[in-house]
């Protein structure tokens, strides 16, 4: 079955895994900005960063048949630092015309701190002005219901948010209803250990109908899965589910929300392979 | 928070047969670690990851469904009160207390 996997880290995985997302489905990715693992020093180190994903990464994904996409801004780990975030916003818009170029994201709060809900609202801001989708993490774990609470209150209150044009990624039980609720587009991640189970969210579709749901990997520098998607295809089948209502989940729904950005287009064919350029 | 329910493909009796011996392994790893912390020097029973972990044990046995969302509060942060400054970049899995700088302001 194709798949477009909405959040996959590229730049940390190698390009076997590419291969791997290729001869399983995979027909296109979208990759947030986000957290290398450490705070970065400068706004150049964002410089180079952004050039690699609106330019290295989309070629080395074209190479497997696989449309690569992106979102910019700086991460929420990183976002603590205003005079760096204010810098990386500066440089943020002469991107936007890049093809590959889908929003702003991944934006959103780590630890719920002022700064970052500051952070956060000048990325919204900005993507409003040059008229962006919009990609949102949500915290970790403990601090899960707090920051997506946070977040949810924080776009309802700015003038001019549409909530179909924004993704609230990484629900989970205790999140999935009020992001929902609102009218916004929401993300169940394929992760292992700290985000959702295939089960886990297999059960969230089933009860919440499977409407304005993505699923993904988020695959990164972490213990994580690159063909987490054909995992979840399998676990849907083995629960007993229709072909269309498991393709709608995979393909569909990322399609729909993805089509907010008039450059998001899919392969028109997978037969313009060139496994060895 | 409202609990939803909705229609899946199995039935009682076919989740029992597809899926008994997965949870069994999970609930006896549970079992088996709860024993490792038994046979180990105690110096946690205090730490606040070992209480949330206990208090979840304690839902688990609920009879109410709606089980996941509430062991999923056990080990949240309930109140939207901003931090400050942020004190680490990671999360542990369960809410610590005594982690956090006091609450100077709501969000609205």
């Amino acid at each position: 079955m194709q798949y477009i996997d909405m959040h996959a880290h590229m730049v940390s995985r190698a390009t076997n895994d590419y291969k791997m997302m290729s001869m399983t489905g995979c027909v296109a990715v979208t990759e947030p900005a986000f957290w290398a693992g450490f705070d970065r020093v400068s706004v150049d180190v964002f410089e180079d960063y952004f050039n690699q994903l609106t330019d290295f990464e989309p070629k080395r994904a074209a190479k497997y048949g696989i449309q690569h996409y992106t979102w910019l801004c700086i991460n929420p780990k990183e976002a603590e630092d205003r005079k760096l975030t204010k810098e990386v916003l500066d440089i943020i818009p002469k991107y936007l015309d890049k093809p590959n170029v889908l929003g702003i994201g991944e934006i959103g709060l780590n630890r719920v701190t002022r700064n970052e809900l500051e952070s956060f609202k000048d990325h919204v801001k900005l993507a409003l002005e040059y008229d962006q989708p919009i990609h949102i993490h949500t915290p970790h774990l403990e601090d899960k219901w707090k920051g997506t609470r946070v977040i949810v209150d924080t776009l309802l209150a700015i003038d001019g948010v549409q909530p179909d044009r924004v993704m609230i990624d990484h629900a989970e039980e205790h999140t999935i209803d009020f992001i929902l609720g609102n009218g916004f587009w929401t993300g169940l991640t394929l992760y292992p250990t700290t985000k959702a189970s295939y089960a886990r969210a297999i059960d969230m579709l089933e009860r919440y109908d499977n409407d304005r749901i993505i699923v993904a990997s988020a695959c990164d520098w972490g213990p994580s899965e690159p063909v987490a998607l054909p995992n979840f295809i399998f676990e849907a089948r083995r629960r007993g589910h229709e072909e269309d209502w498991i393709r709608k989940v995979v393909f569909e729904n990322p399609k729909q929300f993805l089509s907010h950005s008039p450059k998001f287009k899919l392969p028109e064919t997978l037969t313009t392979l060139k496994l060895n350029a | 928070m409202s609990y939803k329910t909705g229609e899946i493909p199995l039935n009682q009796q076919e989740l029992v047969d597809e899926y008994f011996m997965e949870y069994r392994a999970m609930l006896l790893a549970v079992a088996a670690y709860l024993d490792r912390m038994d046979r180990s020097e105690m110096n946690a029973e205090d730490d606040f990851r070992v209480k949330a972990f206990r208090a979840s044990l304690q839902e688990l046995t609920s009879d109410e469904t709606g089980r996941v969302e509430r062991i999923q509060m056990l080990l949240s942060d309930n109140d939207t009160t901003l931090m400050d400054e942020r004190d680490v970049q990671g999360a542990y899995g369960a809410f610590n207390p005594e982690s956090r700088t006091p609450a100077t302001e709501e969000v609205s």
